[in-house]
């Protein structure tokens, strides 16, 4: 249970009146606070320097140092404090946990000594907040680092129930898992380079008879170059059909950029094929073959640093397009201001205002071909006005560009550092398996909760102390929260494990029980239960505990012998007299620990209650077996 | 038109660019639509959002003397109250969200937002939507230092979700619903889909004396008062703080 709401238990408790009206059952007794003491303030004095704080506080959490009798072993009689020879440096972050219920990582402190300190007072580092969390693992990181010699393993252990299709599409996606995967990734790679170069290559002028022209490469050697790039495409497209198989979503592969630089690149070999050598597209033909140029995109799963760039280039989408919207403005301003000056030169290449827009980009970029000069004076201030806003213009939006692309690489590079997901999921199945710990507690002590209430009434200290687990107040008063909710509900919290394998026997609706007494015992528990508890609820005429303890138990057993049992009610028969009660209680009680701990048959309460008359002899006997 | 083009091949050239446009508008277009997506890897950019969090909106309780008087509880419990109140909230009001987080820690099998809904509903009488450290300490002193009749009214309250004096069957299978969502799903024996159903038919059974589909306030507490059980489980809240 978290810390910060342990002093709103006493809510939750006041929000179940909604429950009460509703519920069929009676619910069960509230757990007492045998010594009502008021809330008091305890001193931990911390090599020398003193921290006060409620002992309310430190009993929010039951099972670290403080907040359980561990504490006692320090507490110092003469000073009427508790002393803890540690560093209080460190212990200020410690109780601030208490208090706040958010464990921080102070970033001066050493992390070798800090997880000792968490270590010393029992606390786990995975609860640390999630603001100090990554200061705080990359620290251990280097760390460890700087203890071992060779590095940490870094293949990925291969899970043991993958399938084929999951194994392929992890070797696409990482090609260092295995071999085959190298292979793959550097198959195809070779191919892509191999199809553009045969498309540089194909209009190369290769040499030629004398009389004619030269001809490109591509033309004379036709045939080759057709079987080279029919090759290359059959690569792609088997590479294509198996990562759409490999895929674990079909529909999102589909969807995302590289498959569709893949299609691109693949499409134009299949229309060209289809399309016939007609003149009216050979317009759309030329269009085909630039198009081939796009499968030098698929060397962008190859280059992470390709990836980057085309990401940075996206992020930059709006000082880019700032900087292509400042620059357009600019050209049609010069270009017109260009064609109105130049327009009574003759022989002016400014023919219109179009025209001067080339003029004008290449001042502009300061690129200068030369093709286009001004001659008039008027023509030349302006020349030489552009030229200068032109450097301002695309100088400004550059270094926003620049800074952003550096800013993502260097994030890019922490993220492979941090292998982010993987430690991700290790702290929260640890943070997970302390949670359910706390859910678990309750079902834990349901078991051994039912005992203790039946030695508090027998009024035998040392029993209860030899076998009442010691839960603080809260927990208890939480269990008894979650007790009258199932209560209400007339079901039952069970444990995940247990649900599933009850869920499997859902057809086995045959609870046999050895209990002769319990007459009519088939179907499901939960109304038997409630027929059992509302029967005794008359109250036992000599005994002092009050109705709720009689309908306490009636085991079941499962036919196929599981060893695990639901709940465990102990069966108290109406006529004992109340001493002979509290020997059937204990006696069944610690059968019933019995019945936990060995895998054995339970043994069922009327013969327990035969035996005892002999009972000082089986006690015993029991108590040994159950402890 | 032949000012601009000058052979064969300018105009083939141009047919090229017009078509690279017109693919590269498409592309942009069914990614516009969602038919495909665009975004490359960089993924893990997030975008933070700032919410506008009430923390500069700070309520003060009215003095302790005050709530002494107005309330049952003694100066020791407002004190203890307060603290707990102030460390989870420190604005000094809750609201909905808050509420059913710090509702949610106490059962962690189930899901209990639409309990802590509901109870919101009942703590916050003026229905301003937040629920102030007065609100707060009214309630608790109805149902913990209240007498019976003040605990069913408050009961009653809270069941009637529309207050309009009455329960009707709808109203108690939604609170039905949501005490049976906090068992969660691993409950033994396995949770039927009419378990609440029928937990209302009974309930209206033993509570409507007249028949007539709705629970009013007398029936209520009538029926309440003749039951053992209830009239039991309310004493629990005698010594709950």
């Amino acid at each position: 249970m978290a810390a910060g709401v342990a002093a709103w238990l006493p809510f939750a408790r006041a929000a179940a009146i909604g429950w009460m009206p509703v519920a069929n059952l009676p619910m069960p007794v509230a757990p007492t606070e045998k010594n009502k003491r008021q809330d008091e303030l305890i001193i931990l004095n911390v090599s020398g320097r003193r921290f006060e704080t409620w002992r309310n506080t430190l009993d929010r959490y039951p099972d670290t140092l403080l907040g359980s009798s561990e504490k006692e072993f320090f507490y110092n009689e003469e000073t009427k404090e508790y002393f803890f020879d540690r560093d209080p440096d460190v212990f200020r972050s410690i109780l601030n946990f208490y208090r706040t219920g958010k464990l921080h990582y102070p970033r001066y402190e050493c992390i070798s000594s800090y997880e000792e300190e968490l270590a010393f007072f029992g606390i786990i580092p995975e609860i640390i907040g999630d603001c100090c969390y990554e200061e705080y693992k990359d620290r251990k990181r280097e760390n460890a680092e700087r203890l071992m010699d060779d590095q940490e393993d870094n293949k990925d252990a291969k899970l043991p129930n993958m399938t084929f299709r999951e194994t392929m599409w992890r070797a696409f996606e990482n090609p260092h898992t295995s071999t085959m995967a190298l292979v793959f990734y550097y198959v195809t790679g070779f191919f892509i380079a191999v199809s553009v170069i045969t498309n540089v290559v194909e209009t190369v002028p290769c040499g030629s008879s004398p009389n004619q022209k030269e001809v490109p490469c591509g033309e004379r050697y036709t045939v080759a170059f057709f079987c080279m790039d029919t090759a290359c495409v059959m690569i792609f497209t088997v590479e294509y059909l198996m990562r759409l198989f490999a895929a674990p979503s079909r529909y999102r592969f589909m969807r995302s950029v590289m498959s569709i630089i893949d299609v691109v690149a693949i499409l134009p070999y299949y229309i060209g094929l289809v399309m016939t050598d007609n003149e009216d597209v050979s317009g759309a033909f030329v269009t085909l073959r630039v198009f081939r140029v796009f499968r030098i995109f698929k060397f962008s799963r190859h280059s992470q640093g390709l990836r980057i760039l085309g990401y940075t280039l996206k992020s930059c989408a709006s000082e880019l397009g700032f900087l292509l919207f400042s620059l357009t403005m600019a050209i049609i301003i010069f270009a017109t201001v260009m064609f109105y000056a130049e327009k009574g030169s003759s022989s002016s290449k400014f023919t219109s205002i179009p025209a001067s827009f080339w003029y004008t980009i290449v001042t502009m970029t300061t690129l200068g071909y030369g093709d286009m000069v001004p001659k008039t004076i008027a023509g030349k201030i302006f020349g030489s006005i552009c030229s200068l806003s032109g450097v301002l213009v695309i100088a400004l939006p550059v270094p926003v560009i620049v800074s952003n692309f550096s800013r993502i690489y260097h994030q890019n590079q922490r993220a492979d550092k941090r292998r982010a997901q993987k430690v991700q999921k290790a702290r929260l199945a640890r943070i997970r398996i302390t949670k359910t710990e706390g859910s678990n507690a309750f079902l834990h002590s349901k078991r051994n909760g039912l005992f203790n209430e039946a030695l508090e009434f027998t009024n035998s200290t040392e029993e209860e102390q030899r076998l009442s687990k010691s839960t603080s107040l809260l927990e208890s008063q939480h269990h008894h929260l979650l007790h009258c909710l199932e209560k209400t509900t007339n079901h039952e919290f069970v444990d995940e494990q247990y649900y599933q394998q009850s869920y499997l026997e859902a057809g086995l609706q045959n609870y046999p029980s050895r209990s002769p007494s319990l007459s009519s015992q088939d179907g499901v528990t939960g109304t038997c239960c409630s027929r059992r508890s509302k029967k005794h609820h008359t109250p036992l005429p000599n005994a002092s505990a009050p109705a709720h303890m009689q309908p306490l138990t009636h085991t079941h057993t499962h036919q196929q012998g599981l060893q695990e049992l639901s709940t465990i009610h102990i069966q108290t028969l109406n006529i004992l007299p109340a001493m002979m009660l509290k020997f059937c209680n204990q006696f069944s009680s610690q059968i019933t620990t019995a019945i936990i701990s060995i895998p054995t048959p339970p043994v069922t309460t009327p013969e327990g209650d035969a035996h005892l008359p002999a009972a000082p002899t089986h006690q015993n006997v029991v108590k040994v077996s159950a402890l | 038109m032949h000012l601009f083009f000058q052979d064969k091949w300018e105009v083939e050239g141009l047919q090229t660019v017009g078509i690279l446009l017109v693919v590269c508008s498409s592309l942009k277009l069914m990614h516009f639509l969602g038919l495909i997506d665009l975004s490359t890897a960089g993924k893990t950019n997030d975008s933070v959002e700032d919410d506008f969090e009430l923390s500069t909106v700070c309520h003060r309780p009215e003095s302790m003397d005050k709530l002494q008087e107005q309330t049952k509880f003694t100066k020791k419990e407002l004190q203890v109250l307060y603290r707990g109140f102030k460390n989870e909230c420190p604005s000094g009001v809750v609201n909905e969200e808050n509420f059913k987080t710090i509702y949610s820690q106490f059962f962690p099998q189930g899901d209990s937002s639409m309990y802590a809904h509901f109870l919101f509903e009942a703590f916050d009488t003026n229905k301003n939507g937040s629920v102030s450290f007065e609100d707060f300490v009214f309630g608790l002193s109805i149902i913990l230092r209240g007498t019976i009749n003040d605990r069913l009214n408050w009961a009653f309250n809270l069941y009637d979700l529309n207050k309009d004096g009455c329960i009707t069957k709808e109203e108690m299978l939604d609170i039905m619903k949501s005490i049976y969502d906090m068992m969660g799903k691993y409950t033994y024996p396995t949770m039927q889909d009419d378990a609440p159903r029928e937990h209302v038919e009974s309930f209206f059974q033993k509570m409507d004396r007249n028949k007539d589909g709705v629970v009013t306030i007398e029936e209520f507490i009538e029926s309440c008062k003749k039951d053992e059980n209830i009239m039991q489980s309310m004493q629990l809240f005698d010594n709950v703080i």
